[in-house]
């Protein structure tokens, strides 16, 4: 019998898909007759949803502008052969 | 305000790298404009300070523009940019922290820490309760509460969306060891959000 224990240490590449067919038929067995486990498992992947979700926030004006004249003086000063 | 970045698939960009890599200056200001918003995110992330992220955001583009002849291809500019960016932001980790050391050891793997506390249902749009700011805002507080080696394994994949074996690979430790991190920061959040996100009213799995 899986205990718990044994779902939460192996949550992570449940949710990634990556378990062996039988050990993830024995998890989901588990998930379903436990419901901690089974809050755990739901809110763990809108955990992970919810940061692959986020789109990067634009980067200051002043800070673009300053990565710009960084490359600028770069360039200019070791130019790639054409 | 820089406005928003093309599509960054990556099919289309090897000819992108290759006219940036015989000095079309145009080309590499392109692959900056795509990822320099992913890149100083990661490097805020990591460095948890404005200051130092600037700067890996400058050093990586100029470590990429020199060695842009080493890249040849065989993963995605994305990654291999990732890849320098991950090494200049914990370089400045680790001169930040110099006076406290950052243990790179690994936790006993007895699944003693890995104990759920906050265990409780979750609204059904939680996201939906908050702006966009205080929403970035929560989630990045809980990020920066991670200790920097879960919190880089984090990042890396799952906001930047790494394979388990490019993160290994980039940041120099085992994939189990990757697997490890993550299961921990995943949990770590989880519960950190569940505090913000939990269904009022109805604690009752909490006591179970």
């Amino acid at each position: 019998m899986l205990t718990c224990k044994d779902f939460l240490k192996e949550l992570s590449d449940f949710l990634d898909d990556t378990l062996d067919p039988n050990i993830r038929a024995a998890l989901n067995k588990h998930v379903n007759e436990c419901p901690n486990c089974w809050v755990i498992l739901d809110t763990t992947q809108r955990t992970i949803k919810v940061y692959k979700g986020l789109e990067p926030q634009t980067i200051p004006q002043d800070i673009h502008s300053r990565l710009m004249t960084a490359l600028q003086k770069k360039m200019a000063a070791s130019p790639k052969q054409h | 305000m820089v406005s928003g970045t093309p599509s960054t698939e990556a099919n289309d960009e090897l000819p992108l790298v290759e006219r940036a890599r015989t000095g079309d200056a145009a080309a590499f200001s392109e692959l900056v404009q795509r990822y320099e918003r992913k890149i100083y995110r990661l490097a805020k992330h990591i460095t948890q300070n404005d200051e130092d992220a600037e700067d890996v955001l400058q050093e990586s583009f100029l470590k990429a523009y020199t060695h842009l002849d080493s890249f040849h291809g065989d993963s995605k500019f994305y990654t291999w940019l990732v890849r320098i960016a991950v090494n200049e932001a914990l370089m400045k980790l680790r001169k930040r922290k110099s006076d406290r050391t950052v243990s790179l050891d690994e936790p006993q793997d007895t699944g003693e820490d890995l104990v759920q506390r906050e265990i409780a249902v979750w609204e059904d749009d939680p996201e939906k309760k908050y702006s966009r700011e205080e929403l970035a805002e929560i989630l990045d507080t809980a990020v920066q509460s991670l200790k920097p080696s879960f919190r880089t394994v984090f990042v890396l994949r799952d906001i930047e969306e790494l394979s388990t074996e490019d993160t290994a690979e980039t940041l120099g430790i085992s994939i189990p060891a990757v697997k490890s991190r993550l299961l921990r920061a995943r949990l770590q959040l989880r519960e950190k959000l569940t505090r913000h996100f939990r269904r009022k009213g109805d604690d009752v799995f909490a006591y179970m």
